[in-house]
């Protein structure tokens, strides 16, 4: 089996977001970045596939330059290989992400069995890379999906609804968008990091169609403005808390 | 100009909610005519009632098709969009009219907002749950049959349906620990306490990783979002991704043995202090109230 999980990266924001001054994106002067833990499951489902049927995975991601950090740590967790689309600094919108998947996928030798995505980017979350990338390759897609069971040439996929799971009998090749909950990602170990630091990655630059979702500014949602009562400290605050409960009729 | 209204039912409140956005749409934009509603008719199967949307647009032509922002409604009409190549703006607060219009989206889970350019023949939107209140009246929406796509795909069984209990979503109240409960043995006095309202057990993503607690308990942008009375935070620092899934909550009560967490920015009342101490004190407090 030859699965492709695609992943992006995102700013670990911590317990406030600020804004650059333009406006256009979240400053990262004091913070890191990862993939948002749907994608991360992603790969380590493809990897957990590879480790049961035999094959290799690849990770995909369009993003800057700086992106080939995120495509070492999930080499580091398991990934045989990683195609970065350098894109231009700029941010693309769902659909020129698309076609720009689209066209590395098709221009790869061995078309992949499966193609995992994160349900929905940490960021913009759009709802809908997965879907276009599907239909562009002519491929059944399943989305939400928090289990997935390969045998026979199919993929047997669970989405969760409310009050249960519905489930996807999907055949290969197939497009499949996971959710966090999927399974637990492993931890990358040292020579994990080692062996992903000589793994191949095949870099090129696509071209940025015009956006037709333009993000013009961000803005932070107006505040609730709370003002926090501290009702004690430690133990000894046990009788206001319970007069609270009491008051809230949750008691 | 004509709006389409995509509803997954007459009482739906997210549908009734997205019917709202639309009236507002079309009043902003024109002629301000009634929306026309709509719902699909046949086994759901994603593809299929994509299609079914871009039929619709293909017959009726008109200016937008707003749909409610649930699992569902983002699924359909991210295969409309896929079908018809047009731009989707998904999990919309806000409709600017303009050539082209401005739209108003979520990011991060509602942490943050993005105002966009959407250059569409046809706007497709999904409502973000809860930006607008759904107002009377409703309406009898129009059953549409279902169309077929060769890629369509159909459940074939539900599975797991939950086993009892108060679950998260739907929990009056919510006990929810994070990294600083320590431990999954930690995790006992949360359950206690939780028993003791009736409540359900809650966490923080720290947690799932850790192993401490199955994923099904968290709470956050990639875990479950609640909506309760009342939501204790307890040794859990307040990050904006665990907001996301708890800023429904009526009152936050947050306890933390550091006075200056994030957490107490998003509080009602707060309590500062070791939660392993500060919980047992609580939970006695609480038997003691009910002359146990
Ligand atoms: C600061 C900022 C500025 C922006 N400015 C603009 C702008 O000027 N014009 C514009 O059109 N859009 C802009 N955007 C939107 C941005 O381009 C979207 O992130 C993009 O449309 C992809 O959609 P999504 O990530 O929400 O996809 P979703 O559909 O939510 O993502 C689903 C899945 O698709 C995969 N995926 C998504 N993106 C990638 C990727 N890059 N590489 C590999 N896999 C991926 C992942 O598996 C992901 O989990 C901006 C975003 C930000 C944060
Ligand atoms: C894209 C993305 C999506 C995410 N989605 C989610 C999500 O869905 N849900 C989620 O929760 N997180 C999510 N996260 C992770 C999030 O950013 C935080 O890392 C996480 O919420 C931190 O968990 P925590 O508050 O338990 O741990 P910490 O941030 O480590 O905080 C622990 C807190 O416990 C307090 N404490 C320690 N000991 C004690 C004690 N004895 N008594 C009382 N207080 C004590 C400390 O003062 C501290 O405030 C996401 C992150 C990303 C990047």
């Amino acid at each position: 089996m030859h699965v492709y999980a695609c992943v992006k990266r995102v700013p670990m924001t911590g317990g406030q977001i600020t804004l650059t001054d333009d406006q256009r994106a979240i400053s990262t002067r004091h913070l890191g970045f990862t993939v948002s833990p749907h994608e991360e499951c992603a790969v380590e489902e493809a990897v957990q596939i590879v480790e049961r049927e035999g094959g290799s995975v690849t990770v995909l991601t369009l993003g800057p330059a700086e992106s080939e950090e995120q495509l070492r740590d999930m080499m580091a967790i398991g990934a045989d290989q990683a195609v970065h689309l350098v894109s231009d600094g700029e941010e693309w919108d769902p659909q020129a992400t698309a076609a720009a998947i689209v066209a590395a996928i098709r221009s790869d030798p061995q078309p992949p069995d499966l193609i995992l995505f994160g349900n929905e980017s940490a960021d913009a979350g759009n709802y809908q890379v997965a879907v276009r990338v599907a239909h562009q390759l002519g491929l059944p897609c399943v989305t939400g999906v928090k289990a997935i069971n390969i045998s026979g040439g199919r993929a047997r996929c669970e989405q969760e609804v409310p009050g249960g799971r519905d489930v996807y009998d999907a055949p290969l090749p197939a497009v499949v968008a996971v959710k966090e909950g999927i399974n637990l990602p492993r931890y990358p170990s040292v020579p994990g990091r080692l062996r992903a630091k000589r793994k191949p990655l095949a870099a090129s630059q696509p071209q940025r169609p015009p956006a037709r979702l333009e993000m013009l500014r961000l803005e932070l949602p107006p505040e609730a403005g709370k003002q926090v009562r501290i009702l004690g400290q430690g133990p000894d605050a046990a009788p206001a808390v319970v007069e609270i409960l009491s008051e809230l009729g949750v008691l | 100009m004509s709006v389409l209204v995509l509803m997954e039912g007459a009482d739906d409140e997210l549908s009734l909610q997205a019917l709202t956005f639309a009236r507002e749409l079309a009043q902003a934009s024109g002629d301000g005519a009634e929306p026309s509603a709509f719902t699909i008719d046949g086994p759901y199967a994603p593809a299929a009632f994509g299609q079914t949307v871009a039929d619709l647009i293909g017959a009726r032509a008109p200016r937008a098709v707003i749909a409610p922002g649930s699992e569902r409604g983002n699924e359909v009409m991210a295969h409309a969009a896929a079908i018809l190549d047009e731009p989707l703006s998904a999990n919309t607060t806000a409709f600017e009219p303009g050539d082209p219009p401005t739209v108003t989206r979520v990011r991060w889970g509602g942490s943050l907002l993005e105002q966009a350019l959407l250059r569409a023949r046809t706007l497709l939107i999904t409502v973000a749950p809860h930006a607008v209140a759904a107002q009377a009246p409703g309406v009898m929406p129009e059953a549409v049959p279902a169309s077929g796509h060769a890629l369509a795909l159909a459940p074939t069984e539900r599975v797991g349906a939950s086993s009892g209990g108060v679950t998260l979503e739907e929990a009056s109240v919510v006990v929810s620990g994070g990294r600083g409960v320590g431990s999954a043995e930690g995790f006992a006095i949360i359950e206690e306490l939780a028993g003791l309202l009736h409540g359900a057990v809650g966490c923080s993503r720290a947690v799932t990783s850790a192993g401490w607690r199955p994923h099904t308990d968290q709470v956050g942008q990639t875990g479950t979002k609640v909506a309760p009375e009342l939501y204790i935070a307890c040794g859990i620092s307040g990050a904006t991704q665990h907001m996301a899934g708890c800023k429904g909550a009526k009152k936050l009560l947050a306890i933390n043995a550091d006075g200056e967490a994030s957490i107490f920015a998003h509080a009602d009342y707060g309590v500062v202090g070791d939660l392993h101490a500060v919980l047992p004190g609580i939970a006695a407090e609480i038997r003691k109230a009910r002359g146990a």
